[in-house]
């Protein structure tokens, strides 16, 4: 027999270790979904690999993914960090990347630095906006946020889905359903071959950074997030902190959608956001809220997606596989904070005898 | 809209709304055992793609709701695991299950994309009257010539009635989802009641799939279950933890799921678009309602979500 | 050592990660008496006893019961023993009735609600246990609810009954009746053990009495051949004189004063009910009440963070009602809260000792950013004046124990150098040694001119450090007495609003 018991002291190196080993646990299991493809587990994550990394065009891909996945996880972590449950990243990338599109196609002409930049304030504006309405109610009714935040995913997926089939569709698109292509104002440029978007991540890495860490209106967000009523006590407004920061949090997914529909989509459509906002949540919680991490483990997600689109032209292993071990790795993750937190201890043998008698 | 088009719009409500009433049973008990459990969309979706599988193979009506029973089921034990014996945090672990329950339906179903059950196997699910019940006078049309899946559901609902409000047992797996540390201390085996009811739940939401692609739709597409699951755990705040009350509710999302595609008929110059989005907003609204109207009488279980260690204080 | 012993522990050990709670205790208890387990908080009374009743299991020593070795691995497995714990935080289900709370967890009954209830009622008359047993533990008050406790057990037929800390939010009536109780149940051969930290109890109500200080037992005494002085050195570990001293002044100014304040819960229960009183320099003021009889509220008030119906509290008269905590800091009234949830309110439990610091001040300074450096230097400095253990400024103050969190909230909130200073609960959870200091601390303030309010549980304390108390009978004011010619008979009268009195 065997008992639990809590343990302390477990420094973040060895933490990061046990983590490590659960995510290479969750491979391992996963390689049962491509055995029952009957795939050789071994050839299939090698070539994962080398379908991610093999060239410096694969490279530049994996970039491009992980790009909106970072952004949104420091938009999602921002809401993590007050304790907001925001799922709703997937709807506030389609609301911004809609404002960005709704600017890029009334004002094609504008001047690209100008246009680019009243885009990127409306996705920001606009995501921001669409992720106040759960906050608000939060705040008024303390209305549950996580299944608030969901369903105006689905509604804001709904409302693309009409502007691309109806409203917006574009005559000229041969009856093919797609809204018209942006002008070439309203593209981002490239540097190194990759829309500005890598820039805009390793900048908003670091200033998030600071900002949850050694800004003012962080510390707010830190306590709110800790205790409503320590906030209280210490004569914040937590109800304006929220809103403020739920702002934040919807505006950096809505410049995540902007960004994706100006630099790599060239238009707004229902795959805009392609599932970012809800693997961003995974990527928030793995890195344990830190921006920097974020970028790092974005870019092994975005590796881990192109991979998965190798591996289904070359083996014909379903791209779903990636959502498979993207969950295989949250349990396992998941898994191992029970063993940084407890150990097992045996029961004594003498004193199993003893309750026999 | 005359009678007989109520009634037809009304029949089809019911049909519409069981899958919505497995999940949102399922979640209940879940619920009512203190585990918040979101991976109802994951396991719903598990449940789907293996019974629809096992029906297209095996051509075997039994075989394939016992297969998606099966899924749901293992879909909840990993959760109760990650849960209950790990203790790790309720939200995420089900935020997890959702999208492993994707991945692995996407995964097994991609074969089978398109294709549709067998005849057989539709024939068993088709509707049953039931004598003198099935004569009523206008509702019984919509309630008792059925397929027998809607009979189960019915089932469920008493047997899910009498033991929470009639039972022992009922009453332990309450006093566990309030107040676990109370219960343990009356000598009740937490564990064991967390396992057992997680499982039936996740068991239950595995129906709730499989009735989408069996007998609802009934093809395989990836998008089967497109969101009921969470408009699942919705609706159990809704109809705050009361399985008799969940049929109500199961049944008015499932008259607004239908509403879009019904409305159609009258050339009603609003966009399909604009009415798929009904369930959604509705969910939305009744959140907002259950906020607002918050007592004492129907707060969820006081524990709920919190994982339990005996040795914390 | 004691033959007839029914319970005996033996050379018990239990640590929790490097903490020795328990360090090879012995320990028995016979039927037919009452043993009181003595010592400060944190001595290791209550990990003991919850290894009897199947909360933690002992990493090494064993435990017989009735001369035969048990092993108890669960809850479960102490009740088939026939043992009965009543825990200090009850463990009932608040939205169960008294029946259902007695029937959790029993599967071997079969009976039906009435022959149930009809057993029930039997032994509430043997032992003289009252209570309605289809109330709701939410309507109850604390000494229903603990009567219910005692029927639980009684009901799975515990032989030993363990209460932790039973008379800490009792008044003194409901401990005389409980002391029947715990008398008729050692008449009728059940082995009782009372954990406390009351000298005058232990006196009281037992026969015999074991010492525990530091996790280890320093002694088992016979209660009739010991004295209250030779308790207490043994607990504490030097000799002590258990008084706790008043810094005599003359009350100055005014320097709060709360009027008819009315205030309702958002469940519009009315919490507070036209409570007026001042509170002047160099004073203390006491509040006594039994839990819930709106002393909370009353703080929450003052602190501007509960709503006021009517009434006004002004503090070195500026009117504060109506005003948010933030207001209240920029009008820069001068006034500290000590809240009795220090890490839930007071402080920012995963943040480390300087971040804490920052709670109020954080605001200081031009522009967005925060300087931590004037933090630092304040978290080095309490660490140092209040004698606060920890590893270092940067360890989470969840990782401090009870008294230094204590330190912590106290040291940042005397550093702003309040002229109102409100504290609830000061004490709660704190050993001798830290609460003395606590004492001293509140003492020097009184000294310096500081207005204090002291919300307070123990009566003896109230009526030895205060000037004045206040005593709170359902959100209402009983009376205000003179703490220098009270007693802890009519307080308690008092509390229960039997009597009303003003001076």
């Amino acid at each position: 027999m065997y008992r639990i018991a809590q343990k302390t002291g477990v420094s973040n190196k060895r933490a990061a270790l046990y983590r490590l080993i659960g995510i290479i646990g969750a491979l391992v299991v996963s390689s049962i979904f491509i055995l029952i493809a009957k795939k050789n587990p071994l050839q299939v994550y090698t070539s994962m690999i080398n379908g991610a990394f093999g060239s410096y065009h694969r490279i530049r891909s994996i970039i491009i993914k992980a790009i909106p996945l970072a952004i949104t996880s420091f938009g999602i972590s921002v809401a993590f960090k007050l304790r907001f449950w925001n799922i709703g990243g997937e709807g506030q990338i389609m609301m911004g990347a809609f404002g960005a599109a709704w600017v890029a196609l009334s004002f094609p002409d504008l001047s690209k630095p100008l246009l680019l930049l009243i885009m990127a304030l409306t996705g920001f504006v606009f995501g921001g906006l669409y992720a106040l309405i759960p906050a608000f109610f939060k705040g008024k009714f303390n209305t549950n946020e996580t299944l608030f935040t969901l369903m105006m995913n689905y509604i804001a997926i709904k409302w693309v889905t009409y502007l691309q089939y109806n409203a917006w569709k574009d005559p000229s698109g041969m009856g093919f359903p797609k809204i018209a292509d942006f002008s070439q104002n309203a593209w981002l440029p490239q540097v190194f071959g990759i829309h500005i978007g890598w820039i805009v991540t390793l900048v908003l890495a670091v200033v998030m950074h600071i900002f949850i860490k050694h800004s003012k209106k962080g510390y707010e967000i830190s306590v709110v997030g800790e205790s409503v009523n320590t906030a209280r006590y210490a004569g914040m407004n937590y109800k304006k902190i929220m809103l403020q920061a739920l702002f934040l949090s919807g505006g950096l997914c809505g410049l995540a959608g902007m960004i994706q529909a100006s630099g790599v989509g060239r238009t707004l459509s229902v795959t805009t956001s392609a599932g970012a906002g809800f693997t961003a949540i995974i990527i928030a919680w793995l890195s344990r809220l830190s921006m920097p991490v974020m970028v790092v483990v974005a870019f092994l997600f975005g590796a881990m997606v192109q991979g998965g689109v190798y591996i289904e032209t070359a083996y014909q292993i379903p791209q779903a596989v990636t959502s498979i071990i993207q969950g295989m790795i949250l349990f396992f993750v998941l898994g191992t904070e029970f063993f940084i937190r407890y150990k097992i201890v045996p029961i004594k043998k003498e004193q199993e005898q003893g309750g026999k008698e | 809209m005359n009678l007989t088009n109520l009634q037809l719009f009304l029949s089809a409500a019911v049909i519409a709304g069981t899958p919505l009433l497995f999940a949102t049973l399922g979640e209940i008990i879940t619920e009512k055992a203190g585990n918040l459990n979101l991976g109802i969309e994951g396991m719903m979706l598990m449940g789907a793609v293996v019974g629809f599988i096992t029906a297209y193979n095996q051509g075997n009506p039994i075989l394939a709701l016992i297969a998606a029973f099966l899924a749901g089921a293992f879909g909840s034990l990993i959760y109760a695991f990650l849960t209950v014996s790990l203790r790790v945090n309720h939200e995420v672990s089900g935020l997890a299950l959702t999208t492993f329950g994707t991945g692995f339906a996407g995964f097994l179903g991609q074969a089978y994309v398109g294709k549709v059950v067998p005849g057989n196997v539709r024939q068993a699910f088709g509707n049953i009257k039931i004598p003198l019940l099935g004569d009523i006078p206008f509702i019984g049309e919509i309630l008792f010539n059925k397929d027998p899946m809607v009979y189960l559901s019915y089932i469920v609902v008493i047997i899910i009635g009498i033991y929470l409000y009639r039972t022992r047992k009922g009453l332990n797996l309450k006093a566990i989802g309030e107040n676990p540390a109370a219960a343990d201390a009356a000598g009740i085996n937490i564990s064991l009641y967390k396992y057992v009811n997680i499982l039936i739940g996740g068991a239950l939401c595995g129906l709730g799939g499989a009735y989408l692609s069996l007998i609802y739709v009934p093809a395989w597409q990836e998008s089967v279950v497109a969101g009921r699951g969470w408009i699942a755990v919705a609706l159990v705040i809704f109809v705050t933890w009361n399985p008799y009350k969940a049929i109500a509710g199961a049944y008015l999302f499932g008259g607004l799921d239908i509403l879009g595609f019904r409305l159609q008929k009258f050339q009603l110059n609003i966009p399909q678009y604009f009415l798929d989005m009904l369930p959604y907003a509705a969910t939305i609204i009744i959140l907002v309602i259950a906020s607002v109207k918050r007592s004492k009488k129907n707060l969820p279980p006081q524990s709920m979500g919190i994982p339990y260690f005996r040795e914390n204080r | 050592m004691n033959d007839q012993a029914y319970v005996r522990f033996h050379n018990i050990v239990k640590k929790f990660g490097t903490v020795v709670a328990n360090d090879s205790i012995d320990l028995d208890v016979q039927r037919g008496e009452i043993l009181a387990i003595l010592g400060e908080n944190g001595s290791g009374k209550s990990t003991l006893m919850n290894m009897l009743s199947g909360i933690y299991m002992p990493d090494s020593g064993s435990i017989t019961i009735d001369g035969k070795p048990a092993v108890i691995r669960s809850p479960k497995d102490s009740i088939k023993l026939g043992i009965g714990m009543i825990h200090q935080h009850f463990k009932l289900i608040d939205r169960f009735t008294g029946y259902q709370n007695i029937m959790t967890g029993i599967t071997s009954n079969t009976l039906g609600y009435k022959k149930s209830v009809k057993k029930i009622t039997e032994l509430m008359d043997k032992y003289e246990l009252h209570i309605d047993l289809d109330k709701y533990v939410y309507d109850m008050s604390v000494g229903e609810k603990q009567t219910l406790e005692i029927i639980k057990v009684m009901f799975r037929g515990a032989e030993v009954l363990i209460l932790d800390e039973p008379t800490a939010v009792l008044t003194p009536e409901e401990i005389t009746k409980l002391f029947v109780i715990l008398r008729n149940m050692r008449k009728a051969g059940h082995a009782i053990i009372i954990i406390t930290h009351k000298l005058n109890e232990v006196m009281e109500i037992s026969d015999r009495v074991t010492v525990l200080r530091k996790g280890k037992n320093v002694g088992t005494l016979n209660t009739n051949q010991t004295n209250i002085l030779e308790l207490t050195e043994l607990m504490v570990g030097r000799p002590m004189e258990p008084i706790i001293r008043r810094v005599e002044c003359e009350p100055g100014d005014v320097y709060l004063s709360v009027e008819d304040v009315t205030a309702y819960n958002h469940e519009g229960i009315k919490v507070l009910d036209n409570i007026s009183f001042e509170l002047s320099s160099h004073e203390i003021v006491g509040v006594a009440g039994v839990a819930g009889s709106g002393q909370r509220e009353l703080c929450e008030v003052i602190a501007g963070l509960y709503p006021v119906k009517k009434g006004s509290v002004s503090c070195m008269n500026q009117e504060i009602v109506g005003k948010t905590p933030g207001e209240i800091i920029k009008m820069g009234v001068s006034m500290s809260f000590i809240p009795e949830d220090r890490l839930g309110m007071g402080l920012v439990s995963s943040m480390d000792i300087t971040d804490n610091m920052l709670l109020k001040t954080y605001r200081d300074g031009k522009g967005l950013f925060i300087n931590r450096n004037p933090a630092r230097e304040m978290a080095r400095n309490i660490v140092k004046k209040m004698d606060i253990v920890t590893p270092g400024i940067s360890t989470p103050v969840s990782k401090l124990s009870g008294g230094n969190i204590q330190k912590v909230l106290l040291g940042r909130e005397i550093e702003s150098n309040p002229k109102v200073l409100v504290t609830a609960y000061a004490v709660r959870g704190l050993d001798i040694g830290a609460s003395y200091t606590i004492y001293d601390m509140l003492n020097k303030q009184k000294e310096k001119g500081v207005a204090v309010l002291y919300i307070g549980e123990d009566l003896d304390t109230l009526i030895q450090l205060c000037d004045r108390i206040i005593v709170m009978f359902s959100g209402k004011i009983a009376g205000i007495v003179d703490a220098r010619n009270a007693t802890k008979e009519q307080l308690g009268l008092m509390m229960t609003g039997k009597v009303m009195m003003y001076v």
